[in-house]
């Protein structure tokens, strides 16, 4: 669908918009490192029941005697605790993996429910305009003047802890970015000629909502959201870290951190360390493609 | 001008009510209010007896009246922790978090401008480039994770500074502030600096793009003409405008920095507002949730407004532009 139209626009300067887009994301060493980093980082999530050497979940699997062991210690179990291991016994490296897993689905579910919402309002308000549009923004500029930690607090103190609230929690924080860039994109696309020709057609507004404005604001929506998602991550593990998110016995990145955190004062570094390295190095990976994304993205930097 | 401030005024007003509105729904309709309010360990007779005196068989419009008319009164409820009105309590922890979040933007400031006008007037130097990529760091790293790690290098294994708590405190108009003993000011300098590592970041990109444009001035190039001294250029010529828009933006972020503080709060066990309200959450402690939630949007607001009427005043444009509407 998006094929067909966006060679359509652009087909004037040059012939394959998908190859000239990969060739001037290429450019940047430092971004192409980083997608790299990032797809090892989700492969690793994906596959994670058949890398790591335990299932950190599974109570039966951990052995308590081996807690708090240091790192390269050769466990009860008989392989080698690379990066050590927590109060109960878990083997780091398979509980920052499994809670890589946690941090990623909740980061990438949320940012996709709320670009979903988002850009759906947005695209509303700039096509419909007049007071529906002044309702919208008003909500988005009420949303945005209040810090997200403060609103996801909120909203986690009425509904209670919980990982799917966790969600709900990010979703209702960020749908309002994306709702505000599409509908910058939007007012700018709906006065093409275009628009105007299909609406001269008669089609049904919702077909000229998504199969016309819709595919034309991707662009920045595609770099609001890849910020979105290392933002989501960053807010759960925040949020799992004071101890309003995922369940203890399924620990994410955040509440292994949190975890460590009694242990760190005894000098036992490795339990918050590792994790928050994890974290460290999927939020910067995701921040620096978002940035080479924007950069490419941007037809105000197109010569 | 009046009638700008008026207006802005009754905005600020129902944006309050509307806000009370939903943390009314979100405390009382979407929870169990019986559970919510009244203790778990209450009997049957005693929850009966408390269900009257709050009035909650009353229908919802009433009893968001009585909410209001209590709200107005400074009576938020009462925490069952503590036994205590909920807004005594976080007026009580107030002052640890404001000065926490004081100590944070000083550290922005010196910190974040002097690293921000070397980037800015030396944009190709090998440091320049060093400060800009921490800068994106301090964007990307989680808070809480900072602060363990400050936590285990200064506390745990330097042992320089105490690892948390808020130390001695001093009495200033009738409060308890740390800044005023030495070893409340040692308790401070890791969360404080914790709390700034974002704001430095923002500090440095701020002062250098500022430095960039005002380079390009006529008046900075006609100062140099004079022969002034590189110095005097600029710390008198580009220093002093740029200060303006940074000092702007963190006077704005002042009230997400006390948001954020529940973060850093909860690193360092820094008995302030954010750490009460985490607490809070974690026992259901709902009046005192209730409090600080109100507490908070109001506190926004106020600085959401003081900010619309200081640029209204200063530049002219922002309340014709809103009049117009």
């Amino acid at each position: 669908m998006s094929d067909a139209v966006i060679p359509g626009k652009i087909a004037d300067k040059v012939e394959t918009p998908f190859r000239r887009f990969v060739s001037e994301f290429a450019e940047s060493k430092v971004a192409l490192g980083a997608l790299v980093v990032f797809i090892i980082i989700t492969l690793l999530a994906i596959f994670a029941p058949w890398i790591t050497p335990q299932n950190p979940y599974d109570l039966a699997e951990l052995d308590i005697m081996d807690g708090r062991m240091e790192p390269g210690t050769v466990g009860g179990a008989g392989f080698t605790y690379w990066l050590g291991t927590d109060d109960q016994g878990r083997d780091m490296l398979s509980g920052i993996i499994y809670g890589l897993r946690i941090s990623l689905t909740v980061g990438a579910g949320s940012a996709l429910i709320a670009c979903l919402i988002g850009a759906s309002l947005g695209l509303l308000a700039a096509y419909a305009g007049g007071r529906t549009d002044s309702v919208i923004m008003r909500l988005v500029d009420l949303q945005l003047s209040f810090p997200t930690i403060l609103a996801a607090l909120m909203i986690l103190a009425f509904l209670g802890k919980g990982i799917m609230n966790v969600v709900i929690a990010l979703v209702l924080v960020e749908w309002a970015y994306y709702a505000r860039t599409v509908r910058g994109t939007a007012l700018v696309e709906r006065r093409r000629e275009y628009i105007e020709a299909a609406q001269c057609l008669a089609l049904p507004t919702h077909r000229v909502l998504f199969r016309h404005l819709l595919p034309n604001c991707l662009p920045p929506l595609i770099v609001v959201g890849t910020m979105q998602v290392a933002r989501a991550i960053a807010l759960e593990a925040t949020l799992s870290f004071l101890g309003l998110g995922v369940p203890i016995t399924e620990p994410s990145l955040g509440l292994l951190i949190a975890n460590g955190y009694e242990y760190m004062l005894s000098g036992k570094y490795w339990i918050s360390f590792y994790p928050g390295i994890a974290l460290l190095i999927t939020i910067v990976s995701i921040n620096l493609v978002g940035d080479q994304l924007r950069d490419v993205l941007n037809p105000r930097l197109k010569k | 001008m009046t009638v700008y401030l008026v207006r802005r005024l009754l905005q600020a007003l129902l944006v309050v009510l509307a806000m009370s509105v939903i943390v009314f729904i979100g405390v009382f309709a979407i929870g169990d209010p019986v559970e919510i309010l009244i203790s778990p360990d209450a009997d049957q007779i005693e929850r009966e007896r408390a269900v009257q005196a709050l009035g909650l068989d009353l229908p919802l419009w009433q009893q968001y009246a009585v909410f209001l008319t209590k709200a107005l009164q400074g009576d938020l409820g009462r925490s069952f922790v503590y036994n205590e009105p909920a807004l005594k309590l976080i007026l009580q922890r107030m002052p640890a978090t404001m000065e926490l979040a004081f100590g944070a933007t000083i550290f922005a400031l010196i910190i974040g401008l002097p690293l921000g006008l070397y980037a800015g007037l030396r944009p190709n130097s090998r440091f320049s480039r060093v400060i800009m990529a921490s800068s994106i760091l301090g964007f990307s790293l989680p808070t809480f994770w900072v602060g363990l790690m400050l936590i285990m290098v200064f506390a745990v294994y330097l042992g320089w500074l105490p690892s948390t708590g808020r130390g001695d405190t001093g009495t200033l108009l009738g409060m308890q502030w740390s800044f005023l003993t030495w070893d409340g000011l040692r308790h401070m300098a890791m969360p404080a600096l914790n709390l700034s590592l974002f704001k430095i970041s923002l500090v440095i990109r701020l002062t250098r793009a500022g430095v960039r444009e005002t380079m390009l001035m006529d008046y900075v190039k006609f100062a140099r003409a004079k022969g002034l001294s590189p110095a005097r250029v600029t710390f008198v010529h580009v220093f002093k405008n740029i200060l303006i828009p940074v000092v702007t933006v963190v006077g704005l972020e002042l009230g997400s920095t006390i948001a954020f503080s529940v973060v850093t709060e909860s690193v360092f066990a820094w008995p302030g507002m954010g750490k009460l309200i985490i607490d809070s959450i974690n026992v259901l402690d709902r009046p005192v949730i209730v409090a600080y939630l109100m507490m908070i949007v109001l506190m926004f607001i106020a600085i959401n407004l003081i900010v619309d009427l200081t640029y209204s005043m200063l530049d002219p444009r922002v309340r014709l532009e809103s009049k117009g509407t």
